[in-house]
């Protein structure tokens, strides 16, 4: 990649190449039976990275690990766990 | 035409002439009469632009850097203090390559608070990225801009035209204006690589994490750097068409002189006079005015003093803990040159304190005793200082 003058970013939507995924200590695990789809998480979420449905699915590719989503489940029907555990 | 102007009436028929889009500024002493003759300009309708109002220095240079990064040609002025509430966004114009240009009327910084005139405040910012030039009358105020405008756009960066508060700012000399029809054609709108544009969205201002941002860094030192060239390019171009050019430096007498002085803005005027005096009693004294701080001239500032005995670089800053920010650079210039003159510094007119011929005389003394023995016994000294209320004896 060529650094432009000004390090000016020209081509829009580049974000979704940051695979923030990365980032992540906690991963967020949906208990498929507890989820009642209800879209919550999916509003809380900081990141486009947890998605509308019964169960709610998440994208590890971008989900930073925040808790977010665990925090305002009112069913607990989200667990965070440790990175590299089950 | 010729008029009377004061050096802050230059600048702002300048910025009229240049027909500048956007102008926001906050009034500061001793620049405030810059702003208040382009806000006028704008209500009478002799110029079309924005005149943005705004809160503080830091603000007047974020609009600055906006109006730019939509493509429209800035300006704003300021001084000491507001210079340095602007010092955050100075980076934030360099690193994002925005032509912004500025009027900076050269004032001390506080404390003790003076709004009289030093170099103090352009030379805290001299790291920031913008090309820095310092002028030494109202007619190199008023050319300087026009210049800087050129200078900018070509090369993508922000440009501080630097003139001492009062001496230049409020003092009245003749200048020639330009015709209108002449500045457009020196200086004819530009266009941005990249502006702001809902049509092309761009990101400016991104995060540098590590892999990156020390190699945006050296793209633009080296950008600065080279600018060199094309100033002296346009300076040739503006010359052929005014008839008037300034160069990177100005050698004064200095050919084959063995006391050389070196020294920026107003100060050069006081030193010339005195030169010629000591030509006529047939004494080898010349003096280098320079111009163009940032990028500083290395080469030709070696060419220009590395025959010379002795340096004796007068300035009206410090950079507190070691020298003269000037004198830092030229010594800096000859640390590989084999044939290279001995150095001193004169720190002087200081918060407005008055540089006489007879202050001039006594650095030129002291350069010419160092010529002589080949011994510099204090680098750094201090001009026209009241030892006695110092209460120390000043050391460096």
């Amino acid at each position: 990649m060529r650094i432009t003058v000004g390090a000016i970013v020209t081509d829009a939507g580049n974000t979704a190449q940051t695979e923030t995924g990365s980032w992540r200590t906690f991963r967020p695990v949906v208990d498929a039976k507890k989820c009642t789809g209800c879209g919550i998480c999916w509003i809380f979420c900081p990141e486009p990275a947890i998605g509308e449905g019964k169960p709610a699915v998440v994208d590890y590719k971008y989900c930073k690990g925040c808790g977010i989503c665990a925090n305002e489940c009112p069913f607990k029907a989200i667990t965070m766990v440790p990175e590299g555990r089950g | 035409m010729k008029q009377i102007l004061t050096g802050n009436e230059a600048a702002a028929i300048a910025a009229k002439l240049a027909r500048v889009k956007v102008i926001s500024a906050y009034p500061i002493t001793p620049q405030t009469a810059i702003v208040e003759k382009l806000a006028e300009f704008v209500a009478d309708g002799e110029l079309e632009a924005e005149f943005m109002k705004v809160e503080s220095e830091h603000s007047a240079m974020s609009a600055c850097i906006g109006a730019a990064a939509a493509g429209a040609r800035t300006f704003t002025a300021t001084s000491s203090q507001g210079l340095m509430l602007m010092s955050e966004m100075l980076y934030i114009a360099s690193g994002l390559r925005l032509p912004v240009v500025m009027a900076n009327a050269n004032r001390a910084l506080s404390s003790p608070l003076n709004i009289w005139c030093d170099q103090q405040d352009s030379m805290a910012v001299r790291d920031s990225g913008w090309v820095q030039l310092y002028c030494e009358d109202n007619q190199e105020i008023l050319d300087s801009i026009l210049q800087a405008y050129r200078v900018a756009e070509e090369l993508l960066l922000p440009v501080m035209v630097c003139f001492d508060g009062y001496i230049l700012s409020h003092t009245a000399e003749p200048v020639d204006v330009p015709e209108q029809g002449e500045v457009d054609k020196f200086l004819p709108p530009y266009e941005l690589p990249h502006p702001l544009d809902p049509e092309r969205p761009v990101t400016m201002g991104p995060v540098g994490v590590p892999e990156y941002y020390q190699e945006i860094r050296c793209m633009l030192q080296e950008a600065v750097r080279v600018a060199e060239d094309k100033i002296a390019e346009i300076d040739r171009a503006f010359g052929r068409r005014f008839g008037r050019r300034y160069g990177l430096i100005e050698r004064y007498r200095s050919d084959d002189a063995e006391v050389v002085l070196l020294t920026l803005g107003s100060l050069s005027g006081t030193a010339r006079g005195l030169i010629d005096r000591y030509r006529k009693r047939g004494e080898k004294v010349g003096l280098v005015k320079l111009r163009v701080f940032r990028p500083f001239p290395f080469g030709e500032l070696i060419d220009a003093l590395g025959h010379a005995k002795a340096v004796a670089v007068l300035e009206k800053d410090v950079s507190l803990g070691s020298g003269g920010a000037l004198f830092i650079d030229a010594a800096a210039a000859f640390i590989d040159v084999a044939r290279r003159p001995l150095m001193l510094n004169f720190i002087c007119g200081l918060g407005g304190r008055d540089v006489t011929q007879l202050d001039i005389r006594e650095a030129i003394r002291v350069a010419g005793r160092a010529a002589e023995t080949g011994v510099v016994r204090r680098a750094v000294r201090w001009l026209g200082l009241r030892e006695k209320i110092v209460g120390l004896r000043p050391k460096l």
